[in-house]
């Protein structure tokens, strides 16, 4: 590890519509070293990374690189400076060679300029080498494995004289000798003064390969270490060590019958996998686990999106079959999706429509929508869930994000469904909404339906659930009840620990 | 009933009523009923073959293969009149066939989920290469004296087929508002995705729709056939452009989920009307399809502009888009 401070970002702020990303977070880098980058979701490594590669602007704070300030960074300029991001899923063209794969970002490009093949292959070649990797410069990329994708992406940093690399995960699906021959290649950049970022779930392999560790938590720098001087509980401990802030309106229901059971539950298209689980009515189960865990996977495995083809499915113990949405709607299970921008809701729709959309034949006549109905019910829910719209008939793109949120919820409640799957209910939206759909799911519990919650937020899975389901690869690896359930234990089931290796400090 | 929801079809219907506005000072006599009952008939078999467009569009699909359909489908009722299947019974006989063609294209679409837009271009060469083959060119001659105008007569037969247009017409308008597959039609062509989520099945919807467009091209070729006494074998040829650009003037946003069938009714009507008032007003008839062209392309550009007063909307898709 050199001395010299390669890049130094101090006190980075970043808000996106109403979410507080980044509180002042500060970070710096070496030539030479592998800086890892710990934090639970959402603790604010993504945003950091984007506004270090220039894909966001900070709202305030500094980026120093080589002691220079950069005042406005994008990602040309990132490039420019030698920053290279590379991620867990490499973004090469499939259809492209290796060579012209290295090619695209290094040579000039001007739509006239006749290519030299020759030169491609040998520079192609020669950065391989590089990287220590055997790989044919005239194979299609789309052709080559994940972790030889990954290599090409090293080594078209390398070519593009990256002075700075960060890693996303980059180990998440590689097996153990993959990952041992991507530490050899990490190392042997780091010989060469390459400064590198390092962002892992896997906390156990951090010690082997890097020098520093710095801790993030709601957007905020914790602390950084020497990385021998650290251990893992210390770290897990520094990943979560708050306290509840947020007041909960948790209420304490009297458990009915067992609603919903899932017995060795698999979809070997999703990678879920023996799932065991019982929700009974009036209990609110949250789902912890970190993403890649299994538990959106998990969800639409539920729901018949991608149907069951192991275990089974019983709804107030019988046996059911769900292979798509509208078995799941027909066995009183509903599902709010996670990215209801994207699916939660009809975004053309009116906002009546969208809330009957999913019970449609509850609001026909002879045959017919009874439109009186449907706004008599649209507008109930709109005044229940307090949906702010000028007008019902609105189409739902008008809304903002919290009152979308609400819209999807609606459109469930609607169906009066027995079990209630909640998929992140409360990202992205802002305080206020978040704490009415808390109440909304006390009220929704204390009627006896049974929720599933999934949850990225560990304080939102403590307060408001019964019991705590944590996945980890595909599967539920523990169940723990709310009186028992701590974040770092968690946390550490959901980095794949066993509970009775940490040692409580 | 809120204007801004329908300001699309409303666009259309103001330069509808410019054109017949001008027509009306420049050369009143365009105004005869003879005229007028004339342009209604031409355009009946396009207006409903617009109908099913609508739909299939409104879905986020196309169907190009709806001037083949039709070809094939008049060949057929020449074919089963001459060997006696009585008259009335050829209306059910070619809803029929017209609904299996639009099977094949169903299947192909929305269970294989292939492309429409390739899988009826296969099927616009297909059937038109088969009919030729099977009859050699040859138009169907010495029909039955009651095919023609389905033996009521001219006066009647005409009335009949402009009303019935109409009537389908109504009929389908109603059925989108306000039927529960109607909505999920439009839910699916908005996102197909998110229907799925809300429990629709979006190749249910797919399938349908692509055979009702099929049973309205055979109940437009029907409706066509009868007005002459032979049965052309390349009939239908360019049909499927004047139905697409019946609905996009109509105001139907060509990616799916937005539009009427009342959009279509004007754009029908603007388009068919164009060629017939050129040459009441004296311009050279050769105008026609270049102001057609132009027609189209104000309304894509009308669609543009209206979207960019709506920006937040734009960007939303382009979000969605990205995301995928």
């Amino acid at each position: 590890m050199t001395d010299s401070i390669l890049l130094r970002v101090t006190n980075i702020d970043k808000s996106y519509a109403g979410v507080h990303a980044l509180k002042g977070a500060s970070f710096e880098l070496r030539g030479g070293e592998v800086h890892a980058l710990i934090g639970e979701n959402g603790a604010g490594k993504s945003t950091l990374i984007k506004i270090i590669t220039g894909a966001v602007e900070a709202d305030d704070g500094e980026i120093q690189l080589n002691g220079n300030t950069i005042t406005h960074n994008s990602p040309r300029l990132a490039k420019e400076l030698g920053i290279v991001a590379i991620y867990q899923q490499p973004a090469l063209f499939p259809d492209l060679s290796v060579a012209e794969n290295i090619a695209v970002g290094l040579e000039k490009s001007s739509l006239y300029r006749r290519v030299d093949w020759r030169e491609r292959r040998h520079r192609a070649s020669e950065l391989l080498a590089r990287v220590g990797a055997k790989i044919d410069p005239e194979a299609d990329a789309g052709d080559l494995t994940m972790p030889q994708q990954q290599l090409v992406e090293i080594a078209r940093a390398l070519g593009a004289n990256a002075k700075i690399l960060i890693f996303d995960e980059p180990t998440a699906s590689l097996s153990e000798e993959d990952t041992q021959n991507l530490f050899r290649v990490i190392r042997e950049l780091r010989a060469q003064g390459v400064g590198m970022i390092y962002i892992s779930h896997r906390l156990e392999e951090l010690p082997a390969i890097a020098d520093r560790v710095t801790v993030l938590r709601d957007g905020r720098t914790i602390d950084t270490h020497m990385m021998s001087e650290v251990s893992r509980e210390q770290l897990i401990h520094l990943m979560v060590g708050r306290e509840l802030s947020a007041v909960f309106p948790k209420k304490s229901v009297a458990l009915g019958e067992v609603i919903l059971e899932l017995r060795q539950l698999g979809c070997s298209v999703s990678g879920v996998h023996d799932v065991n689980l019982s929700v009974r009515a009036g209990e609110i189960v949250g789902v912890a686990g970190l993403v890649g865990g299994g538990r959106t996977e998990l969800a639409r495995t539920i729901f018949g999106l991608t149907p069951a083809d192991q275990g089974e499915i019983l709804v107030r113990g019988k046996p059911v079959k769900i292979e798509s949405a509208a078995q799941a709607i027909k066995c009183g299970i509903a599902y709010a999706p996670e990215d209801r921008r994207r699916h939660g809701v009809i975004l053309d729709l009116a906002i009546s429509a969208n809330i009957t959309l999913a019970s449609l034949d509850k609001f026909s006549r002879l045959g017919a929508l009874d439109f009186r109905r449907e706004k008599e019910i649209a507008a109930d829910y709109a005044r229940r869930l307090s949906i702010k719209t000028p007008a019902i008939f609105a189409p739902v793109a008008t809304l903002s994000g919290g009152n979308q949120q609400k819209v999807a919820l609606s459109r469930w409640l609607v169906t009066k469904p027995s079990v209630l799957i909640l998929d992140e209910p409360t990202q992205g939206i802002d305080v206020g909404a978040k704490s009415e759909i808390h109440a909304l799911m006390t009220e929704l519990a204390g009627q006896g339906v049974a929720i599933i919650m999934i949850s990225s937020e560990l304080p939102e899975i403590l307060g408001m659930s019964d019991r705590v389901a944590v996945m980890y690869g595909g599967t539920i690896v523990a169940t723990l009840d709310r009186a028992e359930a701590t974040q770092q234990q968690i946390l550490a089931l959901a980095l794949g620990h066993n509970v009775n290796e940490i040692q409580p400090l | 009933m809120k204007f801004s929801r329908y300001k699309r079809e409303l666009a259309a219907a103001l330069a509808y009523a410019v054109l017949l506005a001008s027509v009306g000072v420049i050369a009143p006599s365009f105004f005869i009923g003879a005229n007028l009952r004339d342009l209604a008939l031409n355009n009946a078999p396009v207006l409903l073959v617009a109908i099913g467009m609508t739909i299939v569009i409104l879905v986020g699909q196309i169907d190009i293969s709806v001037g083949s359909q039709f070809a094939v489908a008049g060949v057929i009722a020449g074919w089963l009149a001459k060997s006696g299947v009585p008259i009335p019974m050829l209306l059910p006989c070619l809803i029929m066939i017209g609904a299996a063609m639009g099977a094949v294209n169903g299947v192909l679409v929305g269970w294989l989920r292939l492309p429409s837009i390739i899988v009826t271009l296969a099927m616009l060469v297909a059937w038109r290469d088969a009919l030729r083959w099977i009859t050699g060119g040859e138009w169907v001659q010495n029909l039955p004296t009651n095919f023609q105008w389905f033996g009521l007569g001219q006066s009647l037969g005409q009335w009949l087929i402009v009303i019935a247009s109409l009537v389908v017409l109504v009929v389908f308008s109603w059925t989108l508002r306000n039927l529960a597959g109607g909505r999920a039609l439009y839910a699916v062509g908005s996102d197909a995705e998110a229907a799925r989520l809300a429990g629709i099945e979006p190749p249910r919807i797919t399938f349908s729709v692509f055979v009702l467009m099929g049973a309205l091209v055979g109940l437009a070729a029907l409706l066509n056939a009868v007005r002459f006494s032979t049965v052309p074998s390349n009939a239908g040829l360019g049909l499927e452009l004047k139905a697409v650009a019946a609905v996009v003037v109509g105001g139907t946003a060509i990616t799916g989920g937005r539009g009427t069938l009342f959009g279509t009714l004007i754009g029908a009507a603007l388009l068919g009307t164009i060629g017939t008032a050129l040459t009441f007003v004296g311009i050279n008839p050769f105008w026609e399809k270049a102001i057609q062209g132009a027609i189209i392309l104000a309304a894509l550009a009308s669609d543009f502009v209206l979207g960019r007063l709506e920006g937040m909307r734009i960007s939303d898709r382009g979000l969605r888009v990205n995301a995928q």
